[in-house]
């Protein structure tokens, strides 16, 4: 018996911390001006100990003025999705549920552009409206996916489906009302997309991404006893009502929060959750830090190909995570999940 | 009078099982449900009010034919639905008032276990049973690994520790749930239909291991089954359902009565004496 030790929890982050930093050096380094590896380190190092005064100007400007925010925003939008989807999985007892596949992902899409119409200058009212856009589609989903009083996981995925396109269809109604010039930008926005910087500081988004990730890993006990069945968490204890409550908000928080800085990217909240189990194991102790950082490296490192790979023209980073997704989706299908 | 009907005088005046002077382990007192009729297709199902307890080492079986209240009584039991009225007390504790944890730790029940979403090892599994005795976000302690550990081996089971929990046998996975249970360290074990899926060894074994958990580890064990002879071989007390009423309770001796039992499960019956004392049913095949 080796049971889940915080130390352990401890390591694997540390690990995949290092990972993702030398995903986000070789990100800092890819683009139209040279950097070597040696000066990024510097210029991150002096960056972090305050010495602003021994950094090159134009290091600064690349570095930190534009390339960085690019990163960090997609840090946030990856862990975001790919704790959605861990915490979508447990909630509706079903491997394949994921913000994107459910639906949710073009819900808060919705509520993203009826903000950007009817409100595009006040800070925070995209990201309150895709929230809300995400609990009410999980909603409706939800009800529609029951079958006889209970939880169907095909007619579930049916529902999502069927959600995703009919809201699709919703935004596209909506966005023939819109000019030329806004139709291309929200267009490649829905794609999934990271070139732009929200209007709200990212610091802001940042604490709520911490609030609404511990708050779903205050409830990973409880989550690791309801995927072996709801009747048995009840039996050992588990107050399931409650720990639904606060996955469904916060699963739907997490969708808003990455729709609304970044489009509607595909599978990193369906791929990452597994390939982290795949990795260290079903344990949500340990699974919702893992995925976490797992959806960084994800996102950091598909937007870094997808600025690259047919550069100086830029894909949308949800055409990338689509690419390599749907193939690695395939993979996981045919191999025996273990 | 029908049997039945003379029953349900018996099984009133039966009410308490649970010896005199030493406080039982297990006390329903007039306890009783009602689910209400819902448009989809349940009818209105009372269960009447009933009595009945059971000592530290019983082993208690529910019986009775499908729709008679067995499930819902074992709810009842586990506290998962409040009784509409009357009690139901577990060491002198209103079982229903007890917060989700220390329901936990005093009472187990195991029913048929649901389909698991993601791989899982056994001793995983097992060790999900130390839940309700630590805090919210909780890591295992030693302890919790040892005890485990016990329950695994009380099962006869320590072999599988490491299997995955999908590639275990029927017998063998009931084995493992009945160890998640123990690492629960309850008072009270409930078991719903626990031989469904055994072939009759497996009954056998289930039924002699639960006998040996309640006799030497003090639990009071509860089983709902529809398997008669295994009930009165293993049993010390019957409750007897029918369509919802307490019919009887007593030994098995007391209970398994031909002419009662032939009413109750609407097949022709006999009953015949065994040189232990217990009781054995026989079907007739002719009416």
């Amino acid at each position: 018996m080796h049971p889940l030790t915080p130390r352990r929890i401890l390591w694997v982050c540390a690990g995949l911390s290092a990972v993702l930093f030398v995903f986000v050096v070789i990100s800092l380094r890819m683009g139209a001006y040279p950097i070597y590896v040696r000066d990024i380190v510097m210029t991150l190092f002096n960056g972090v100990i305050g010495r602003w005064d021994q950094i090159p100007s134009e290091f600064r400007l690349v570095v930190f003025g534009l390339r960085l925010p690019r990163i960090a925003l997609g840090i946030l939008v990856g862990a975001s999705l790919s704790v959605a989807g861990a915490g979508f999985q447990a909630l509706l007892r079903n491997p394949l549920a994921d913000p994107y596949v459910l639906g949710v992902s073009s819900g808060a899409a919705l509520g993203a552009i009826l903000s950007l119409i009817v409100a595009p200058h006040t800070a925070g009212a995209i990201q309150l409206t895709a929230f809300l856009g995400a609990a009410a589609t999980i909603a409706v989903v939800y009800f529609l996916g029951r079958r006889g009083g209970r939880l169907d996981s095909a007619t579930l995925l049916l529902a999502g489906i069927v959600t995703a396109s009919f809201l699709s269809a919703v935004i596209m109604f909506v966005m023939t009302t819109l000019s030329g010039r806004d139709l291309r930008g929200m267009a490649f926005w829905l794609m999934g997309d990271l070139a732009t910087q929200p209007s709200i500081d990212l610091r802001w988004l940042y604490l709520v991404l911490i609030i609404a990730v511990g708050s779903i890993y205050t409830t990973s006990s409880d989550l690791n006893l309801i995927l072996t069945g709801e009747q048995e968490a009840v039996h050992l204890g588990v107050n399931v009502n409650r720990v639904k409550l606060v996955v469904y908000i916060s699963a739907s928080v997490l969708t808003g929060l990455a729709v609304s800085v970044s489009g509607a990217i595909g599978y990193v909240g369906l791929l990452v959750p597994h390939v982290m189990r795949m990795l260290f194991g079903s344990d949500y102790r340990l699974l919702i830090p893992t995925s976490a950082l797992g959806g960084a490296i994800a996102i950091v490192l598909a937007d870094t190909l997808a600025r690259t790979v047919v550069a100086p023209t830029e894909l949308p980073v949800g055409a990338m995570t689509a690419l390599a997704g749907a193939p690695v989706f395939v993979y996981l299908m045919r191999r025996r999940v273990r | 009078m029908s049997m039945v009907a003379e029953s349900r005088t018996t099984a009133a005046s039966q009410a308490g099982l649970a010896g005199v002077g030493t406080r039982p382990r297990l006390k329903v007192e007039q306890a009783s449900y009602t689910y209400e009729a819902t448009d989809r297709s349940a009818p209105k199902f009372t269960l009447e009010p009933m009595s009945f307890g059971a000592q530290k080492s019983d082993l208690v079986g529910i019986l009775g034919p499908n729709a008679s209240g067995k499930s819902t009584l074992l709810r009842l039991l586990a506290g998962l639905t409040k009784p509409l009225s009357g009690h139901i007390e577990v060491d002198g504790l209103e079982v229903s008032e007890l917060d989700l944890r220390a329901r936990a730790q005093k009472i187990a029940l195991v029913q048929q276990e649901s389909e698991l979403l993601f791989p899982l090892r056994v001793w995983e599994y097992v060790l999900q049973g130390r839940y309700p005795h630590g805090r919210r976000l909780r890591f295992e302690s030693a302890e919790d690994c040892l005890l485990s550990g016990n329950a695994l081996a009380q099962v006869g089971a320590s072999a599988l520790r490491d299997r995955w929990m999908d590639q275990l046998s029927g017998g063998e996975k009931q084995r493992v749930i009945l160890a998640r249970a123990l690492a629960q360290q309850p008072s009270l074990l409930l078991l719903d239909e626990p031989t469904q899926h055994l072939d009759i060894g497996g009954k056998v074994e289930l039924l002699r291991r639960l006998r040996r958990l309640a006799d030497e580890n003090r639990y009071t064990v509860v089983i709902v089954t529809h398997e008669l002879n295994l009930a009165a071989e293993f049993s010390d007390h019957i409750v007897l359902l029918h369509k919802g009423r307490c019919l009887r309770v007593g030994t098995p001796a007391e209970v398994f009565d031909r002419g009662l039992l032939e009413e109750v499960f609407e097949a022709p019956l006999e009953v015949e004496a065994r040189a232990n004392g217990r009781p054995r049913v026989i079907l007739q095949g002719k009416q």
